[in-house]
């Protein structure tokens, strides 16, 4: 990893981050409408994951879009204006948070259905084994999917087929309010594709370099005509089900335990060790990393970590803007695009 | 995806055939045509149990011709997600009845992702299902459920009755850029029919008149249109002229057909094989006496199955199944002869 790379990881980590914080507090005070699904924590995963993909690969997610979207490089206006109802949205305000779609980054649905996206995978996989020009799709989808029918069907699906398809099991311990081992008395959920035939790796989801070097694996496989692989990514997230969720299904000691493992502090901790980052402060993410490079050198060679985080909020800040000054969809479209 | 020779037509002496050597024909006339169209379910590459799709993988190969394990809802998911990138997927569901299986993937995704997706994306899939009451199958293995998907925006609904018109209803859904569901009553299966030479498309949203007549529009869907022409074979005794017309498309309804007719008749008759309540004659009825009030010279009637499920017993199927006595005598009631 050279210092480009891991600018734009940690880039990209700050960026979810700072748009999701922002999101929650647009919709906390309702000035954006909506039931929205944030992934505060889960940073890694979908920044580890994207990070291995190729531009003409494909990529579908459930009901928290905003990590694989944003890492994937989808526009944060139009995102920030779908999410606020805006008809310059990415879907003239059609979709809100659970159905967004931005198919120039391949990003073909989110889904409000949990599971619901795993087969529509398994097609989009089946096109790009048909093509034969190496392409793979990655679904993101979390825990509470292992216990959906489409979940066994579609890694029965994949197996038999040897679909180009990356399962990436975002097992953040919860669906909605329910703890793993109260939904289910399978404790690593990858054994469920090992069943199937399928590779599978269980892996630290805060890791944004395991996450990386494991999907890297996987979509070779997969371009290789090797079939699926089943990532399970143990990851956790900080932020409630749903914005406004008061969270009683948990303890705090849980969360504070949780929090030392912020992904964006990990990765800090890490540059830090391995020289690459610069003197720069952060502001928020977690506590400074100990034996910080100071000086010139690491200013000028390093990774400045406040820089990032600034340039993520300003952009950010400047997709609220677009998003509040752009026009309501008109009345009149809300039977257009029914039909093709 | 090789390109096999094959006729793009039927021979003179295959023009009479039965409705699912039609939809046969219409499969392999479209597979030849694009090699876009795939066709997949359970037991396809064998031709499924009536044949419907007999022949195509040794045309055109076990990979655009998938078998697939018993899983109705990822099946229809991985139509959904091959039609976003492209292809035009044929799927199978092998009776309408385990369509429910699959309803969120057709409701919740190839339904709405057009939408949903602000026109980014379109699900050009087909949906074939057989429906219909015979032979004492049962509850899961005959229903009639064209309603539920009539009430889903974004989708299209076809029901043929006739070989000529599965086989041009079928290569028009096919390459329609919208998910249709096309229903097909099984007990029409081996009826013959002409098709006609050359393409034989017919578009989605036309209806046809089967039999003109000024006195009362008899509008059926599937199997009850030919059994609106048997009674109204049996009505021209009682000095009756009935004008049959078979909808052919539920979504889009051809409602400048129907009313043109109505305005013309002023007393309707809607028939289907489905249960009653909240089937699609509730929406036609209220279309039609919406549109064109003033022309109706009576109440609407309407023919359609007892509100209970399939039965088995031949006895309470045959109770169950409504067909030419009950839509004479809905004819008789709308005349007012009752």
């Amino acid at each position: 990893m050279d210092t480009g790379e891991a600018r734009r990881l940690l880039g990209t980590m700050w960026t979810i981050r700072a748009f999701e914080e922002r999101l929650a507090e647009l919709v906390a005070n309702k000035q954006l409408p909506g039931l929205v699904h944030l992934s505060i924590g889960q940073e890694a995963t979908a920044t580890g994951a994207c990070a291995a993909l190729r531009a003409d690969d494909y990529v579908y997610t459930g009901h928290r879009p905003d990590g694989p979207f944003i890492a994937r490089g989808a526009d944060l206006n139009r995102m920030m204006a779908e999410l606020a109802g805006r008809t310059t949205g990415y879907c003239h305000g059609k979709a809100g948070s659970m159905h967004l779609v931005d198919v120039e980054h391949g990003l073909l649905s989110a889904t409000g259905i949990v599971g619901g996206n795993l087969p529509l995978g398994l097609g989009s996989a089946l096109v790009c084994q048909e093509r034969g020009a190496g392409q793979v799709v990655a679904v993101f989808f979390g825990d509470g999917a292992s216990n959906a029918g489409y979940f066994h069907e579609s890694l029965n699906l994949a197996s038999l087929w040897r679909l180009p398809l990356i399962f990436v099991c975002e097992n953040n311990g919860y669906a909605e309010f329910t703890p793993l081992s109260a939904h289910t008395v399978i404790e690593r959920l990858a054994v469920h594709a090992e069943k199937y035939g399928i590779p599978t790796t269980t892996l630290d989801g805060q890791d944004v370099l395991a996450v990386r070097a494991a999907v890297q694996e996987a979509v070779d496989h997969a371009r290789g005509g090797g079939g699926p692989t089943f990532l399970e990514c143990l990851t956790y997230r900080l932020s409630g089900h749903y914005v406004g969720d008061p969270q009683r299904y948990r303890e705090a000691a849980e969360l504070a335990e949780w929090q030392e493992r912020d992904p964006i502090a990990r990765f800090r901790r890490h540059l830090a060790g391995v020289g690459l980052l610069g003197p720069a402060a952060p502001s928020a993410g977690g506590e400074a990393a100990p034996g910080s490079h100071a000086g010139a050198d690491g200013a000028r060679d390093g990774v400045d970590e406040a820089a990032l985080e600034r340039e993520a909020r300003e952009r950010v800040e400047a997709a609220v803007r677009f998003a509040l000054d752009s026009p309501w969809p008109s009345p009149d479209e809300v039977a257009t695009e029914v039909y093709a | 995806m090789s390109q096999p020779a094959t006729t793009t037509a039927p021979e003179a002496a295959d023009r009479r055939v039965s409705l699912v050597v039609a939809i046969n024909q219409a499969l392999r006339e479209e597979m030849a045509r694009d090699p876009a169209v795939y066709v997949l379910g359970e037991d396809v590459a064998v031709g499924g149990p009536f044949g419907a799709t007999a022949g195509l993988a040794e045309l055109y190969g076990e990979g655009r011709v998938r078998n697939t394990p018993i899983s109705e809802g990822s099946i229809m998911g991985t139509a959904v997600g091959m039609a976003v990138l492209g292809l035009r997927p044929v799927v199978e569901i092998m009776f309408v009845d385990f369509i429910t299986l699959a309803m969120d993937q057709l409701v919740n995704h190839a339904a709405k992702l057009h939408y949903l997706s602000g026109g980014q994306l379109r699900v050009p899939l087909v949906v074939r299902a057989q429906c219909g009451v015979m032979g004492g199958w049962g509850a899961h293995h005959s229903q009639s459920l064209e309603a539920w998907f009539v009430h889903v925006p974004g989708l299209k609904v076809v029901m043929p009755a006739t070989p000529a018109d599965a086989r041009g209803l079928l290569k028009a859904a096919i390459r329609d850029d919208n998910p249709v569901v096309f229903v097909e009553n099984r007990a029409l299966y081996w009826g013959l029919g002409d098709v006609p030479p050359g393409e034989g498309l017919v578009p989605l949203g036309q209806a046809a008149v089967r039999q003109a007549g000024g006195d009362v529009t008899v509008l059926a869907t599937g199997r009850l249109v030919g059994e609106a022409l048997a009674a109204a074979r049996d009505l021209t005794g009682e000095g009756i002229a009935a004008e049959v017309i078979d909808l052919r498309s539920l979504v889009p309804l051809d409602l400048d057909s129907v009313l043109a007719s109505v305005r013309k008749t002023g007393r309707v008759v809607v028939a289907h094989e489905a249960v009653l309540p909240g089937g699609y004659g509730a929406e036609l009825t209220a279309q039609v006496q919406r549109a064109a009030f003033d022309y109706l010279d009576a109440p609407i009637e309407r023919v359609g199955a007892p509100f209970a499920p399939v039965p088995a017993s031949p006895s309470l199927e045959a109770a169950f199944l409504p067909g030419r006595a009950e839509v004479a005598a809905a004819v008789r009631a709308a005349l007012g002869r009752r």
